[in-house]
């Protein structure tokens, strides 16, 4: 229980069957495993409905590149891989994610008080090659992925008018939302569970050099 | 059939974090309650949950509501050998105040207050920010979840050393990062699919 070497956080933050951090994820082994559900729910469904696979593994990708994340990006980028008829896909991804790089949150609050908090910032619009290579539907959810990683508090209806424009379906955008949302976790709890993990093999090292 | 967005026209958005409780409007149409199946149903978790405009507009991709509601639920509920419920309310509530959602840092800011009875202080991170002197403890928990939230991720090993040296084991720090991971899912879905209101009968 709790070994299993396909859980996608597991293997992205490094943690070794056995090792003290399997055991404490082992404590919450609800939130673990449904983690894991929910990776599977969003990427390796039974039915991928109104989002295809290599749309869902593109904007993963996208998601875990503008993150800087590079272990995920990689994960995300060998599953579109093997979307076998979207490789040209791959170098118009890296590309924009190279412009759409750059550090959030930002964006603007309700016009008020907290006004004096509005931080300005990159707004993301995929180049003219992303656009020809990627398609406007792909173009549209990489924008709308952008607004969500940096900048969601300037999120608006006309961004869900967009997506609809574009030929997303409402139950689309429900998946595209989620995915990008559980990407914003996913990369956070490995970069966490990481960070403490390294720090565990420091502090298990020093112990071994005193005694 | 055609998908179109919903416009409401709210004259009671709230323009400052409250510890008050909000109504959501969804700029979506929710899924009709009249035509739930069973799979929506498992996807709901709580029957309850019917009643909600956000929960019957994610039920549209029932596996995945299913499965983040679960994982929900266990970092939050799950007190056994870990850090107290009010400080992985504080990490939700700061997350929340940090990436700007108002509804989200209403409601666990609210949770921060019931299991801490820390009223003054919770308000405090609402009004002035995460930047608010809150004592060692909680600072060593909002710190570490604006860490957290920030893109590129900048959690690093002095905030795990801050943690430990305000007295959370490696359970607990484990518990933060949980808590505050889940959170910048959580904030990205109520501030992106639908705005909040101070009305809560809606």
């Amino acid at each position: 229980m709790g070994t299993e070497t396909s859980d996608v956080i597991d293997i992205l933050a490094g943690i070794e069957p056995g090792s003290s951090l399997d055991g404490i994820r082992a404590r919450r082994l609800q939130a673990r495993e449904n983690a894991q559900k929910s990776y599977v729910a969003l990427f390796e469904p039974v039915d991928f409905g109104d989002v295809a696979a290599a749309e869902r593994y593109a904007v993963a990708a996208f998601v875990a590149g503008v993150h800087d994340e590079p272990a995920a990006a990689g994960f995300y980028f060998a599953k579109l891989a093997k979307a076998a008829d979207r490789l040209e896909w791959v170098d118009a991804l890296k590309a924009e994610i190279e412009r759409a790089r750059t550090e959030g949150p930002y964006g603007a609050f309700p016009a008020g008080p907290l006004s004096v908090e509005d931080k300005a910032g990159l707004i993301y619009r995929v180049g003219g090659d992303g656009q020809r290579v990627l398609g406007a539907r792909l173009v549209a959810a990489l924008e709308h992925a952008h607004l969500l990683v940096f900048r969601p508090r300037d999120a608006a209806p006309a961004a869900m008018q967009a997506l609809l424009d574009a030929g997303w379906s409402t139950t689309a955008i429900v998946t595209l939302s989620q995915l990008v949302a559980f990407l914003s976790f996913q990369v956070r709890a490995v970069a966490g569970l990481r960070t403490l993990g390294a720090s565990l093999g420091h502090h298990a090292n020093a112990a071994a050099k005193a005694s | 059939m055609s998908d179109s967005i919903v416009v409401h026209a709210n004259k009671n958005e709230p323009v400052v974090f409250t510890q008050d409780e909000l109504g959501w409007l969804p700029w979506l149409d929710p899924f009709p309650e009249a035509d739930l199946t069973e799979r929506h149903w498992a996807g709901l978790v709580d029957r309850s949950r019917a009643k909600s405009d956000y929960f019957r507009l994610l039920v549209r991709d029932p596996e995945v509501l299913e499965a983040r509601t679960k994982t929900d639920k266990d970092i939050f509920y799950n007190t056994a050998d870990g850090l107290p419920r009010a400080e992985r309310e504080l990490a939700a509530a700061a997350t929340s105040r940090y990436n700007g959602c108002i509804y989200c840092a209403s409601v666990h800011a609210r949770f921060a207050t019931v299991h801490s009875k820390r009223r003054d202080d919770v308000q405090r991170l609402l009004d002035e920010g995460v930047g608010t002197d809150l004592g060692a403890r909680w600072n060593a928990v909002v710190r570490a979840s604006v860490a957290l939230a920030s893109t590129p991720i900048a959690f690093g090993k002095q905030h795990v050393e801050e943690l430990r040296s305000v007295g959370l084991d490696d359970a607990e720090v484990v518990d933060v990062i949980n808590s505050a991971a889940f959170f910048n899912w959580a904030n990205r879905l109520m501030l992106s699919l639908g705005e909040p209101t101070k009305q809560t009968d809606t």
